[in-house]
C-alpha cells in the first residue's frame, strides 16, 4: 500500500518492476499448472519468460538504479536472448502440440497418458 | 505529478491484470488475445525503463511473432470442444491458493531489499534519453563499447561481449527451426499407415 500510494508522485524504482514481474511470473506458473489445452500451457510458459524479462530490463535500467549499482546493458541482452529462446520453444512446443492434434485427434493434456506405467 | 510513474502504473496494470485475465479465462481464443495485451503492456513497461531497443524486439519478435505462431495453432486446432475446456473448480482453487502464496513471497522479498527501492541518484536522469540500439548491436559484434571507460579491470572481462552466445543462439534457433519444420510435417492418415 505504501509503494502503490505515493506512485503518483515519486519515481519508481526496481521493486515496481519486480513486482510487476511477480505477477507475471505467479500468472505463468498458475495458467501452466491449470490449464488443459496445451496452447494454454505454452501461453503460461511466454507469461513467465515475461515476468524473467521484466526483472532483467529493470535491473539494467539506468534510470531506476545508481550508477555503480545498474547492470547496464547486460540486463538488456540477457532479455534479448531470453526473447529469441521463447520463440524457438514456442515453434518446437507448437511443432509438438499440433503432432500430437494430428495423431489423437485432441489437444487436451489429459490425454496425452501413453506413456504413463 | 510524475508521468513516468503514471504510465508505469498504467503499463504495470495493463500487463498484470491481462496476464490474470489470461489465467482466468477458459476459451482460448480469448488468452491468447489477452496475452497480446499483456505482453504489448510489458513492451511499455521496457520502453519506460530506457530499454528502447528490447521493447522495440518484444513488440516485433514476440507480439508479432510468436503470438502469431501461437494464434495459427489455436486456428487449427480449434475445433468447438477444445474451445471451451474448464478446470475442475477444486484445481483451480489448489492453483489460485499455491499461486497466491508464492506472490506473497516474492513480493514481500522484492519490498524487504533496501537496494532495489526508488533511487534518488539515478545512472542517468530520467529526462536523458538513452541510446541503446548501437551498444546493444556491438555487444553481439564483440566490442563493448559502453564498456569502455570501466576502470575496474576485474569488471573488464565482461568487456569480451556477447558474439559466442549469439552465435551459439543462431544455431540453436535454426535447428530448433528446422526441427518444428519435421515435427509439424503433413503426413499421411494415420488409418492408412495402420493397414
Amino acid at each position: 500500500m505504501y509503494l502503490l500510494g505515493h506512485l503518483l508522485t515519486e519515481p519508481v524504482g526496481v521493486v515496481h518492476y519486480m513486482i510487476v514481474g511477480a505477477v507475471l511470473f505467479t500468472c505463468g506458473v498458475v495458467c501452466m499448472a491449470t490449464k488443459r489445452n496445451a496452447l494454454g500451457i505454452l501461453m503460461g510458459i511466454e507469461l513467465v519468460l515475461n515476468g524473467a524479462n521484466v526483472n532483467l530490463i529493470a535491473f539494467g535500467s539506468p534510470y531506476l538504479r545508481g550508477a555503480e549499482a545498474t547492470i547496464g546493458l547486460d540486463g538488456q541482452l540477457m532479455a534479448m536472448f531470453v526473447i529469441v529462446l521463447a520463440a524457438a520453444e514456442a515453434a518446437v512446443a507448437l511443432a509438438i502440440a499440433l503432432n500430437f492434434y494430428n495423431n489423437f485427434g485432441s489437444i487436451d493434456v489429459d490425454r496425452a497418458n501413453q506413456l504413463k506405467g | 505529478m510524475n508521468w513516468t510513474s503514471c504510465l508505469f502504473l498504467l503499463c504495470s496494470l495493463m500487463a498484470g491484470g491481462f496476464a490474470v485475465a489470461v489465467v482466468l479465462s477458459s476459451n482460448i481464443v480469448r488468452m491468447a488475445f489477452y496475452l497480446v495485451l499483456s505482453l504489448a503492456a510489458t513492451a511499455g513497461l521496457f520502453f519506460l525503463a530506457g530499454a528502447d531497443f528490447v521493447g522495440a524486439m518484444q513488440l516485433m519478435i514476440y507480439v508479432g511473432g510468436t503470438l502469431v505462431l501461437l494464434v495459427f495453432g489455436v486456428m487449427l486446432t480449434a475445433q468447438s470442444q477444445f474451445v471451451q475446456m474448464r478446470t475442475s473448480s477444486g484445481e483451480l482453487l489448489t492453483a489460485l491458493i499455491l499461486g497466491g502464496a508464492l506472490l506473497v513471497v516474492l513480493v514481500s522479498t522484492a519490498i524487504n531489499v533496501p537496494a532495489w527501492q526508488p533511487t534518488s541518484n539515478p545512472a542517468v536522469d530520467s529526462a536523458t534519453p538513452v541510446i541503446t540500439a548501437t551498444p546493444i548491436g556491438m555487444a553481439l559484434e564483440g566490442y563493448r563499447v559502453d564498456q569502455l571507460t570501466q576502470p575496474d579491470t576485474a569488471l573488464r572481462r565482461g568487456m569480451s561481449g556477447y558474439l559466442f552466445p549469439f552465435i551459439i543462439v543462431s544455431v540453436h534457433l535454426l535447428v530448433v527451426l528446422i526441427g518444428a519444420a519435421y515435427l509439424a510435417r503433413a503426413k499421411r492418415p494415420v488409418v492408412e499407415r495402420m493397414r
